[in-house]
């Protein structure tokens, strides 16, 4: 069992607390509800509600024609491996102002909580590295949270950070 | 730009993207759309980026979007049964997806792997909501890519640029 204590619904303000200066695409679900409460669903964040598998690739689309803005993407565990190609596509293409940000509960949330490769084998800091993002990082206990802010401020982009949460509900936005 | 060796019918379309202001090629490698690739990387106005399935590019589109962008994707109709679910964005989002399909499993195809996506192409883009534009010689290139940008990015349709065999010449693999 992964050993995580991370409360995703304290998760992102303490992570990203410069939000406002993000360009943000989010992934289905609890990614989305966490997103809208931190940015109150600002006009700065575009969340996605079907097309499962697509938050990357979008963010990349706006990482690439407009290299001058932060782009960020949030999205869980579920979305990010319906399509996890998309992250060898990003270290290929390499966009400096991209970070992805992967809520991962190990499980499938919005359809009843059906466990997920993640609650069991499959290591995304594994799959980013081997994709080729070079800038990396896992956390998984709120001690970390500081040093993951850090990290998305100040590593060489494109960044990948796979937060390792609790199974408990996402943030109360609908 | 230098003179260029690759096909008439390559760099016509190129310059006729360039100019309907896309600056994103992404793509799946293809026979049918290997120049049209090799010219994005050529010019320091484009960028060609290479996917690991054709879907992604449909998303990439979007995002493009989202920034004021313009992209295109380019795939093998193959590619086309891959992208399904990622085109919800056209009618969900309303979003300008542009795809270039070059066309395999009709008109001469000699593999019959080819053959079940390829003739599932029109059906399946149509499905999906998309307008086709259909090239089957080198005279329907210039007024199909015209009527594409235009339905997509000043009329708000998700398009699909289809090459076909008979245009291309049917591949011999």
């Amino acid at each position: 069992m992964v050993d995580a204590s991370l409360d995703r619904r304290e998760l992102l303000p303490k992570i990203l607390p410069g939000h406002a200066e993000y360009l943000i695409v989010s992934g289905l679900a609890g990614a989305s509800r966490d997103a809208a409460a931190l940015t109150s669903e600002g006009d700065n964040l575009f969340t996605m509600g079907g097309a499962m598998g697509a938050a990357v690739s979008i963010g990349l689309g706006m990482a690439l024609c407009a290299p001058d803005k932060k782009i960020a993407v949030i999205t869980g565990d579920g979305e990010l491996l319906m399509n996890i190609g998309s992250l060898a596509t990003v270290a290929s293409a390499a966009p400096q102002n991209l970070s992805i940000i992967c809520i991962d509960n190990g499980q499938h949330g919005e359809t009843g909580g059906q466990k997920g490769h993640t609650a069991e084998r499959t290591d995304l800091e594994l799959m980013a590295k081997g994709a080729g993002i070079s800038a990396v990082m896992t956390i998984s206990r709120p001690e970390e949270l500081e040093t993951a802010a850090r990290f998305l401020t100040e590593s060489p982009g494109p960044r990948f950070l796979w937060t390792r949460v609790l199974p408990g509900p996402p943030s109360d936005w609908t | 730009m230098t003179e260029s060796k690759e096909p008439r019918w390559a760099r016509s379309l190129y310059s006729q993207l360039v100019e309907g202001g896309v600056t994103l090629f992404t793509h799946v490698p293809d026979a049918g759309n290997a120049a049209l690739i090799r010219l994005a990387q050529q010019n320091n106005k484009t960028s060609a980026v290479l996917l690991s399935a054709e879907e992604e590019g449909v998303g990439i589109c979007a995002g493009a979007d989202l920034v004021g962008g313009r992209s295109v994707v380019c795939m093998q109709s193959s590619g086309v049964g891959n992208c399904v679910n990622h085109l919800s964005l056209v009618k969900g989002g309303r979003f300008p997806v542009f795809l270039i399909v070059t066309m395999r499993g009709d008109y001469g195809e000699m593999n019959p792997w080819q053959y079940p996506m390829g003739q599932a192409v029109d059906a399946v883009l149509e499905a999906m909501g998309l307008l086709i534009f259909r090239v089957d010689s080198e005279e329907d290139l210039e007024v199909a890519t015209g009527a594409a940008l235009s339905a997509c990015f000043k009329g708000g349709q998700g398009v699909a640029l289809v090459l076909s065999q008979r245009f291309l010449g049917a591949k011999a693999f």
